[in-house]
């Protein structure tokens, strides 16, 4: 496979605070690579080296072959496009925000005008153009920031965490479209993720980050095939959980991850085992529900995070849960900090890492 | 309240009878604070993009500085600018005292701080990442930077109009540099000055009601031309 870019030996530092530290990385030409890591661990700080936006203190960067330098960052730019993970708008309508790329490359109008209908109908927001971007709800101005990235059909395309803060259905959007991006157009692409369920789905090879180095690079298989010491210690990851398994008579498995706490799950597991548990399918409640999810848990809230259109807490039932519910939910439930909840999910909806 | 009213009437008296006089000060008015703003827009921009897209050292002091200058009073300034420009001050032999240039100057150098800090201001309030959003899409160093202008721009506007505002309605430096002379450097604020001291208070009310609805006139007119909506809104109004 070809080589597209390469890091070698790169180090960057904000003052002096060492952000990445001798990271060697090979980009491979047509895969999706994931970085996985926690917040702070250096992944945006990497992308952004990756879109030669950020000059490294030490090291080299070569694209197709050629290194990267201060004379020819400004033309290799155009080799790339970066998708930041907090969505950045122009104050204007969809379709200038997404033809300005292509008018900064000085594209004739036609052609302006026909790939930027092309890229609204591949992120499903046909007849966008006229609205003010802006005034779009999250997931929508978030798709809107992929097609403004799409429309140049760069080489590399940097994602940061690109479904981070969006609900299901407009997350599940942009995931189908980097899928079809990579497999119909070939496009490179670079994904910082921490949601390790995504980071298992969608690309070729996964790259564990932390504290600004590489500390394990494979594919998918290879880096969820086997439980790493690595892997299992992002903690800071939400709800991941390391405990120990058992399987139960019935045949379901329950880990006992700690502090009280066992979950139960829809797999057969034996001994130390990793798991993890999507923030979108938990349930909150006030009060105690009965349904058929087999694990259902007391706790109070924590932390609570504004995601825009979504709200995301933190509940400490023995160990601390990530849920993620709508704006509108989080209002009438009148939630605040030290709540008491309990959040239900299934066995079902949890997976071993 | 008489007064008042005789001044009203005045007003319109000058306004329609096409007074040469008045129409002469009128003109100077905007032309030297146009002109002053003009300037002052052109060298305080660059500095105001300066001060919000860079960080460097001393970079708080000199925002402190800018915004401290905002409170100067005009007659120090002109005071000052009357000293470097006399015959004997350092840039007396521009011959520029006394004349519609001094004036110009004086006036853009008063309204500086006040353009650059608000300006700046507006310039902070983009988003940070928004240059380096530019630079992805392909847009080079100062094509990114008219970007965040560009994204600014409400408050930039803001800052140039305010800037006029004050440029037009300041008295210490047209005084002391302009030296108020009759159809020459006599603009509106001077002629209000000389013509309360002489007690023809209605042709002074005159001109502070024309240069109140010059000020209001030409705010209106950026409202309108940034929201053409307002003039909708106007229309609908009930009769």
């Amino acid at each position: 496979m070809t080589v597209l870019a390469e890091l070698r030996n790169l180090t960057q530092c904000f003052g002096s605070r060492i952000v990445l530290e001798n990271l060697t990385l090979q980009i491979q030409e047509g895969e999706i690579l994931a970085l996985l890591g926690p917040n702070g661990s250096g992944k945006t700080t990497l992308l952004k080296v990756l879109a030669f936006l950020l000059k490294p203190k030490s090291g080299e960067i070569k694209f197709q072959d050629e290194i990267v330098t201060d004379k020819n960052s400004e033309r290799m730019r155009l080799q790339s496009a970066l998708v930041f993970q907090k969505t950045v708008l122009f104050s204007t309508s969809v379709f200038n925000n997404v033809s300005y790329g292509l008018k900064m490359r000085k594209m004739p109008k036609a052609v302006i005008e026909e790939e930027v209908r092309k890229a609204l109908k591949l992120v499903k927001l046909e007849g966008f153009e006229k609205r003010s971007a802006k005034r779009l709800s999250g997931g929508e101005q978030q798709r809107v920031a992929l097609a403004r990235a799409l429309v140049l059909k760069t080489r590399l395309l940097l994602l940061d965490e690109p479904t981070a803060n969006l609900d299901p259905k407009n997350a599940s959007i942009i995931e189908e479209v980097i899928v079809t991006v990579n497999r119909e157009l070939k496009t490179t692409i670079v994904m910082a993720t921490h949601n390790m369920f995504q980071a298992k789905a969608i690309p070729h090879r996964v790259a564990l980050i932390d504290q600004g180095r590489i500390t394990e690079i494979g594919t998918s298989a290879d880096i969820f095939g086997r439980l790493s010491r690595n892997l299992a210690s992002f903690a800071a990851v939400d709800n991941t959980f390391v405990g120990i398994a058992r399987i139960t008579d019935t045949g379901t498995t329950i880990v006992d991850v700690g502090n009280g706490v066992q979950i139960e799950a829809a797999l057969q597991k034996q001994g130390e085992t990793s798991i993890f548990i999507s923030p979108q399918d938990i349930i909150l409640s006030k009060n105690q529900v009965t349904s058929s999810a087999r694990n259902v848990f007391k706790g109070r809230i924590i932390q609570i995070s504004d995601l825009g259109s979504l709200v995301k807490l933190t509940v400490d039932i023995g160990k601390p849960f990530v849920v993620q519910i709508t704006k509108r939910s989080f209002g009438e439930m009148e939630l605040n900090l030290e709540s008491e909840v309990f959040i239900v999910f299934k066995a079902s909806s949890v997976q071993a890492i | 309240m008489n007064q008042i009213l005789d001044g009203i009437v005045r007003a319109l008296q000058l306004i329609f009878s096409g007074d040469p006089t008045v129409y002469g000060v009128v003109y100077r008015s905007l032309l030297f604070s146009g002109v002053a703003t003009i300037l002052a827009v052109l060298w305080a921009t660059p500095i105001a993009m300066l001060l919000g897209l860079k960080d460097f050292r001393g970079k708080s002091i000199i925002k402190g500085f800018f915004t401290t200058l905002i409170g100067l009073p005009t007659v120090a300034l002109g005071l000052f600018l009357w000293l470097i420009l006399s015959k004997a001050g350092p840039l007396g032999f521009l011959g520029l005292l006394y004349t519609p240039g001094a004036i110009i100057l004086g006036e853009a150098l008063l309204v500086t701080p006040l353009i650059v800090s608000i300006a700046t201001n507006a310039i902070e309030a983009v988003d940070p990442e928004m240059m380096n959003l530019a630079k992805t899409l392909g847009a080079s160093e100062s094509q990114a930077s008219i970007a965040v202008l560009k994204e600014a721009i409400n408050g930039i506007i803001f800052s140039n109009v305010a800037g006029f505002n004050r440029a037009i309605a300041e008295l210490g430096v047209a005084l002391m540099v302009g030296g108020n002379l009759a159809g020459f450097t006599d603009v509106l604020t001077t002629n209000i000055s000389t013509l309360t001291a002489r007690a023809d208070f209605s042709t002074a009310i005159a001109l502070a009601i024309i240069l109140l609805v010059i000020v209001f006139g030409i705010n209106l007119i950026i409202v309108i031309a940034k929201n053409p909506q307002v003039l909708l809104a106007l229309g609908r109004m009930p009769q």
